[in-house]
């Protein structure tokens, strides 16, 4: 019997009001009313929430989603979840929800910095945001309009972003907040493999006899891969060992055998520890023929900074930071070598006690030879390396370099496969950059890297930081499918796909996410607009953003389905469709990218980022961006920089030059070969809100109800950004493909897809690279694969070599981060999640199961240290830095228990608002923040 | 004014003492802890209520010795200064069945009084007597499971829930039942004070000499049974039933009744 | 006849009196063994047993009070004192009036390492002692306030999923919640992390069931003489040395059952055998 929803709603409230009032129901209809509480329907998708990338089904009834379940086919978790994953039905019905856009006005009703929020139209929204990106545009160049992107954005999101951003506004100025999570991993998969993501996947898992982790909470932050560990370590509790190495004890060593407590940052000595065991102890294992065929050893400059802002930077030179402040800020300009790290800085050619100027160095490194490489690994003896490392003061030195030879020897061990895992310990890091670089040292020594069970594999945290972020090149210096917009011939190959005129893109890409925030403080950008993240919470430094925020000459706008901090910060907020109620793509840490078709209609007049970008972007002309454009900075020859006037060229194109970047960009003959038809199979039955309107009637940017744009947008944005990859080593299968299938890991080539890359037995694309030399493994990637020659110190020869086909073991020192406990500030605060709580909580926060689980965030710290300090476990603490100082509750019980001198705050909970104290320095490399290592002061509040 | 002047003296009493209480859960004061079952005062003194100490003692458990000293200490009180004075300067209950026996007046349902035969002033100590057996029987606090003295000063402390209908029976009670019916007749607390002040030396003191036999005294009285002296004789009140209140000293407009102290030793 | 007239009177209102003592000395009898009929309830630290606990406890209030105003009670944004645990029961609340008690799902134990609600209590219904260890110190993970019980059908840790808030919340981590490892045969490379209560070490806290995700928590503490059993002393473990210590408690035994009431020649005596 086939009901519709009128029909159901009938024999249900006949059925209901005829048991009120116990008068008998035909039979009939009261079978129709059980047949109708059927009546739901279950799609798959992808969880919400981490790196991990479960499957799930969404059931939807009434226009709403009502239940979830794990999806039992989904490979990842075969129908399991954790328990963010278990309330994704809820994350989306929160009773603040917002519903329509609201901007700061006066009782005039007009825009005004100080006013309250009050509700306005789609239409004057974008009105708003039309005339304030404008004056932006006028005041700075293409660098004052900026956006705070997502590694949680959908695929299809990324794309329209980046597009209307990078070929737009030809403003670089777009970074997501993966800069925060995943860049010193990504800058480490660049000049180790020359191409972005893990070579391994998930079932190494399965394969392997030894998982390190280091600097990882698995057990909290990738809960269903942990019972796949814990699943791994139950088959074999003998053979396979579990080693969690961290500078505080979590819940990731409840199943491991040995746990190694760790002072922060020498995760750098230890890796180079194990390394030295190999070079000068254990010689016989590293594999020559592997070796001498595949890597090539490099060095680089050490004096790089630590990514905070230079004495040449306006907000400094304008006295906007305080003298304590400045006290940690001065180590970028110049710092005295310590005790600690001069032994491991003599092979470069400083010592203890010398000053080191800094000086920024990009990405620079260069050849050295193996020799070389192991005069560098000299200093790192078990002595010199227990000394520094030992992250426990009450454990015995004794005890602690046994754990460093039974790490060295799991490593080295004939026949043992070892996988090492991490997350932010090593991403999150001033020399982030550098230890995801050591990790892979180890393995290819061993040759241990890019095996089924063996390799070091990089975990992320965030849902789409791969698939959307990584691939698709949301960030400042990228473009898709590993592109650099640096790389001319790479601008050339968009510029072409994009069919907008050479030279539009813009060559520089400095605009990382803090310096987006910097460049809002230095009053350079005057337009920010944030996606799908939060960066007015989660970035370190907080005040100096929010302030710069709320206190200049600016105009911010926020996207979201909540409101959080960084909405509470902005001049405008938008209501945002949220994850289901859109159509939508994410890829995981392994490579897999799964997408999902929109499940119900958005709440109130939430409509999608992919909408709000195509809007606006129909509010530019191509008169309007793509004239002549101030940069800043000067061009060698003294010049200031710009970029050139492209109108020209683009009429020569065939494009009117009041043509919108609607058109330009997403609207054209192209995207509409992208046809809506509702017998589609993929298609049939799905609302699509962006495609062809819906039932809501939601009145749109121009005052007029909105109808759709009459094209299957999402296929074309995502089909658009895949032929980038397709033939690259980037191989994504058709957009169809992936509605059948439950989410498949790239290179798809042929159909299959691919679990370890650079192995020529499981790599098409290796395979082809090795069908001359035979070898096992091809590191095929492209980037930095030609250097120049040299030593420790620098370099030598400066003819550039070819290193085809090679990945690279890099000699980076041990180094102390700029800010270590002294006199005054005498703890180390390090920061992440709890399982419970998804980043800054908007979602999480809002489920009442689990905010009761985890209302709040606590100080997490050793009882002595708070009887020292007259704290008592659950009073209140201040925990302050130079910077600014947040109240906490004590927890000395908790699942994190550090060692004396270190307290764990996780970030979530904004009313300990941890990242006001947190310090803005970053992998000068990466320039991802280390969130890990500041110094604090606790005391009684 | 003159007539409400011991009147607002115990209004204040009883409020300040119940705010200290209060405040002592609401914001950590120590002034005044706990209730009236057991107290501290000034966060060393211990004080217990008697009657309760007397039904847990009934049951067989042996009491902490602060809660038997705070009993010693408000026996003492009470038997050598204030008399039965806590049930007119302390008693939140007090001021509720105040209350009801004014409107009563104001009502005049006082002419009306309906015939209790059984509900002699004596009853109070059959159930002071029989919440001790019940006590014994049930080894458990008897008359504190039902106590409105506690269940209002509780209710004030730490919010009342359905608790506030006893008190509202009271109420009721002492309005359209029983004149005085509660504190008069049933409570048993008041007659564990009112053996305990017995020997007190605060008592008023009637002057026959100036008495004009008016009579607003005994109207005013809630226990006017004391009163059998008025116009007949010039003695000191020593029945243990007065509560010390002072209406009728406030009532009176021939300063024919005074507070004064007894003297064992003119005897 | 007036004498006759007031002897008798005498006698009906002695007789009146007498009758409607034993009234109401029944009815408050019955109201006050109803009212304490409330077993599920938990109590604050070191309270005695609770049939014993009824008896003692003196309703002051002292104990809640402590709690409430304890300093590690202090709300971050406020500065003044959140709700505390100790609920002073209230009509209606189905506890017996005046006694300390606490829901979980509303405000747990927080397991105070001064347990300041146990010295102030004046009647010795709260014993000190039982939450003393041998140095004669508080401890509050002496305290037996009850005994968490995971209710396997609807704990989703037992489904698989990867919960494990309660064994996060437990303030004894690791020791009153620990974790079981099972293999999940159905996925073929998933493992259960089981939440496993240990009645050794549990003091009934309740910040498991506070943690507890799913709807109504799957996880919650019951007063101890609810959620225990008692395998009795007559058995004593052959193989665990300290369980040999129950023997000191065995007593006399004597059963009697349907079977074996009748004496025994009375039944050797009685019935037809064909």
């Amino acid at each position: 019997m086939a009901l519709n929803r009128r029909d159901f709603l009938k024999s249900a409230a006949a059925a209901s009001a005829a048991s009120a009032v116990g008068i008998a129901v035909p039979s009939s209809l009261q079978a129709s009313a059980t047949e109708a509480q059927k009546d739901w329907r279950w799609d798959k998708a992808a969880c919400r929430f981490c790196g991990t990338g479960c499957g799930i089904m969404l059931a939807t009834k009434g226009g709403k989603i009502v239940a979830v379940k794990g999806d039992p086919a989904a490979p990842v978790n075969r129908g399991l979840n954790c328990i963010k994953g278990y309330f994704n039905a809820k994350i989306m019905y929160g009773a603040d929800r917002l519903k329509q856009p609201l901007l700061r006005m006066n009782d005039k009703g007009e825009f005004d910095k100080q006013g309250q929020f009050k509700p306005v139209s789609w239409k004057r929204a974008f009105d708003e945001m039309e005339f304030h990106a404008k004056k932006a545009l006028k005041a700075s160049g293409p660098e004052g309009v900026a956006v705070f992107a997502s590694g949680q954005y959908t695929v299809m999101e990324g794309v329209a972003a980046q597009k209307m951003m990078k070929a737009g506004f030809r403003s670089n100025a777009i970074d997501p907040n993966a800069r925060h999570c995943m860049a010193s991993a990504v800058v480490g998969f660049y000049q180790t493999f020359g191409i972005d993501e893990p070579s391994g996947c998930y079932d190494d898992i399965e394969l392997t006899d030894t998982v390190i982790s280091w600097g990882a909470n698995m057990a909290e932050m990738h809960p269903i891969l942990w019972s796949r560990v814990t699943d791994r370590k139950l088959s074999d509790p003998e053979r396979v060992q579990v080693v969690n190495l961290s500078t505080y004890k979590h819940r990731t060593s409840d199943l491991a055998d040995m746990e190694i407590i760790f002072s922060p940052s020498t995760d750098l000595a230890m890796w180079n520890y194990v390394a030295r065991e190999i070079v000068y102890n254990h010689p016989e294992s590293i594999d020559w023929d592997f070796v001498k065929k595949h890597i090539v050893f490099a060095s680089q400059p050490v004096n790089i900074g630590y990514g905070m802002r230079g004495s040449d930077e306006k907000s400094i030179k304008d006295g906007k930071y305080t003298d304590l402040e400045m006290e940690t800020i001065s180590k970028e300009m110049a710092k005295v070598v310590s005790e600690k790290e001069g032994p491991a800085l003599e092979p470069f050619g400083y010592k203890a006690g010398d000053n080191m100027e800094m000086k920024p160095a990009g990405l620079k490194h260069w050849e050295i030879s193996f020799e070389e490489y192991k005069k560098f690994l000299e200093p790192y003896t078990v002595e010199y390396v227990a000394k520094i490392s030992k992250g426990d003061p009450d454990e015995d030195i004794e005890v602690f370099k046994k754990k460093l030879k039974k790490l060295a020897d799991l490593y080295i061990e004939k026949g043992r496969k070892v996988v090492s895992f991490w997350t932010m310990g090593m991403n999150q890091h001033t020399r982030g950059t550098w230890v995801n670089t050591l990790s892979y040292n180890v393995h290819f020594l061993l040759n241990k890297q890019a095996k089924p069970g063996e390799g070091a594999f990089s975990l992320t945290g965030q849902p789409s930081a791969c698939g959307t972020a990584r691939e698709v090149g949301t960030f400042c210096h990228r473009l898709p499918a590993d592109m650099m917009v640096k790389n001319p011939k790479h601008r050339k190959i968009c510029e072409n796909a994009w069919k907008i005129p050479e030279g539009t893109l813009n060559p520089v890409g400095n605009q990382h996410i803090m310096k987006i925030h910097r460049d809002i403080e230095d009053g350079v950008v005057k337009f920010a607009w944030v996606n799908v993240c939060n960066p007015y919470q989660d970035s370190a430094s907080a005040t100096h953003w929010i302030k710069a925020a709320r206190e200049m000459d600016n105009f911010i706008v926020c996207s979201d389905g909540y409101p959080g901090i960084s909405a509470k910060v902005s001049d405008l907020v938008l209501p945002t469709a949220m994850i289901y109620e859109k159509w939508g793509a994410y890829g995981n840490a392994e490579r897999r990218t799964q997408h999902w078709r929109q499940q119900v209609l958005p709440v109130g007049d939430s409509m999608s980022d992919t909408w709000q970008w195509l809007e606006f972007s129909k509010r530019f002309t191509i008169k309007d961006v793509w004239g002549e454009q101030p940069l800043r900075g000067k061009n060698k020859d003294g010049t200031p920089k710009k970029l050139p006037d492209v109108i020209a060229k683009a009429k020569a194109m065939g494009y009117k030059e009041d043509a919108t970047m609607f058109e330009v960009l997403f609207d054209h003959e192209r995207s509409r070969a992208f046809k809506l038809d509702p017998n589609d199979p993929i298609q049939k039955g799905y609302d699509n809100s962006e495609c062809l309107g819906d039932s809501r009637n939601v009145k749109g940017s121009d005052g007029e109800v909105f109808k759709g744009y009459g094209f299957f947008v999402q296929k074309y944005l995502f089909e658009e950004y895949a032929a980038f990859g397709r033939g690259h080593a980037h191989d994504l299968a058709p957009f169809d493909v992936y509605h059948k299938v439950r989410g498949l890991k790239w290179p798809v080539v042929d159909g299959k897809e691919t679990q370890w890359r650079f192995n020529a037995k499981y790599d098409p694309y290796a395979k082809k690279e090795t069908a001359e030399t035979g070898n096992s493994h091809a590191f095929y990637g492209g980037l930095a694969k030609k250097l120049a020659q040299g030593d420790l110190k620098g370099i030598k020869d400066k003819n550039k070599k070819s290193l085809k086909n090679k990945a690279k073991i890099f000699a980076r020192p041990y180094m102390d981060p700029p800010e270590m406990p002294d006199e005054n500030y005498d703890i180390w605060l390090c920061t992440g999640r709890v399982l419970e709580h998804w980043h800054s909580g908007t979602m999480t926060m809002r489920v009442p199961e689990l905010y009761r689980a985890v209302p709040e965030a606590l100080c997490y710290m050793h009882p002595k240290d708070a009887k020292d300090k007259g704290l008592k476990q659950g009073g209140l603490c201040w925990v302050e830095s130079r910077r600014g100082k947040v109240k906490a509750r004590v927890e000395t019980r908790g699942r994190n228990r550090p060692s004396r001198g270190l307290v764990f705050v996780p970030w979530f909970d904004e009313k300990v608002f941890i990242n006001k104290v947190c310090l803005d320095a970053t992998c000068p490399m990466s320039k991802q923040t280390d969130y890990k290592k500041c110094a604090v002061k606790i005391y009684k509040a | 004014m003159k007539n409400l002047k011991y009147l607002l003296l115990r209004r204040v009493t009883q409020i300040t003492i119940l705010f200290l209480y209060f405040g002592a859960n609401a914001y950590g004061w120590n002034m005044l802890s706990g209730t009236f079952g057991s107290s501290v005062l000034m966060g060393i003194i211990p004080l217990a209520d008697p009657y309760t100490t007397l039904q847990v003692l009934a049951t067989g458990f042996v009491l902490g010795a602060d809660v038997l000293l705070g009993a010693g200490i408000i026996i003492l009180f009470y038997m050598v200064i204030g008399g039965r004075a806590f049930c007119s300067w302390v008693c939140p209950i007090n001021m509720v069945t105040d209350l009801a026996n004014w409107l009563r007046r104001k009502l005049n349902l006082d002419k009306e009084e309906v015939n209790y035969r059984f509900l002699k002033r004596n009853t109070r100590y059959w159930i002071m007597v029989l919440g001790l057996i019940v006590s014994a029987v049930l080894s458990i606090a008897a008359f504190e499971v039902l106590s409105p003295i506690t269940i209002m000063q509780r209710g004030i402390i730490f919010g009342f829930g359905m608790g506030f209908a006893v008190v509202l029976a009271i109420f009721l009670f002492d309005l359209f039942g029983v004149k005085n019916g509660w504190c008069g007749h049933l409570c048993p607390l008041g007659a564990t004070y009112s053996i305990i002040g017995k020997t007190s030396i605060i008592r008023v003191e009637h002057d026959h000499e100036a008495c004009t036999a008016c009579m607003k005294c005994k109207v005013v009285c809630p226990e006017n049974q004391v009163l059998h002296m008025v116009n007949k004789e010039s003695i000191m009140i020593t029945d243990g039933e007065c509560t010390n209140c002072g209406r009728c000293i406030d009532v009176c407009d021939d300063d024919a009744l005074t507070f004064n102290i007894r003297n064992y030793l003119k005897k | 006849m007036a004498n006759s007239n007031n002897r008798r009177k005498f006698m009906t209102t002695t007789l009146q009196s007498v009758g409607l003592t034993a009234l109401g000395g029944m009815l408050w009898s019955g109201y006050t063994h109803e009212v304490k009929a409330s077993p599920l309830v938990l109590r604050p630290p070191g309270a005695i047993k609770e049939e014993d606990f009824l008896t003692a406890c003196i309703k002051c209030g002292l104990c809640a009070e402590a709690c409430q105003n304890r300093d590690t009670n202090i709300d971050k944004e406020t500065g003044e004192a959140r709700e505390g645990t100790l609920k002073m029961a209230k009509g209606g609340d189905h506890t017996l009036i005046g006694t300390p008690y606490f829901i979980p799902t509303e405000v747990p134990c927080y397991m105070c390492e001064e347990i300041p609600c146990v010295p102030v209590c004046p009647s010795g219904a709260l014993d000190i002692a039982s939450v003393s260890n041998e140095k004669e110190e508080l401890d509050i993970n002496m305290s037996r306030m009850g005994l968490a019980i995971v209710h396997k059908e609807s704990c989703i840790a037992f489904w698989g999923i990867q919960c494990d808030a309660c064994y996060r919340a437990c303030p004894l981590l690791d020791v009153a919640i620990t974790l079981e490892y099972q293999k999940n045969e159905r996925t073929g490379k998933h493992a259960f992390l089981l939440p496993v209560v240990q009645d050794s070490a549990c003091t009934g806290c309740g910040l498991c069931e506070m943690a507890c995700v799913t709807e109504k928590p799957a996880i919650f503490v019951l007063p101890n003489e609810i959620s225990k059993g008692r395998a009795g002393s007559h058995y004593v473990k052959g193989w665990d040395e300290k369980d040999q210590e129950r023997v000191k408690d065995a007593k006399k035994i004597k059963t009697v059952n349907e079977r074996s009431e009748k004496e025994a020649s009375d039944y050797l005596n009685s019935g037809d055998l064909y």
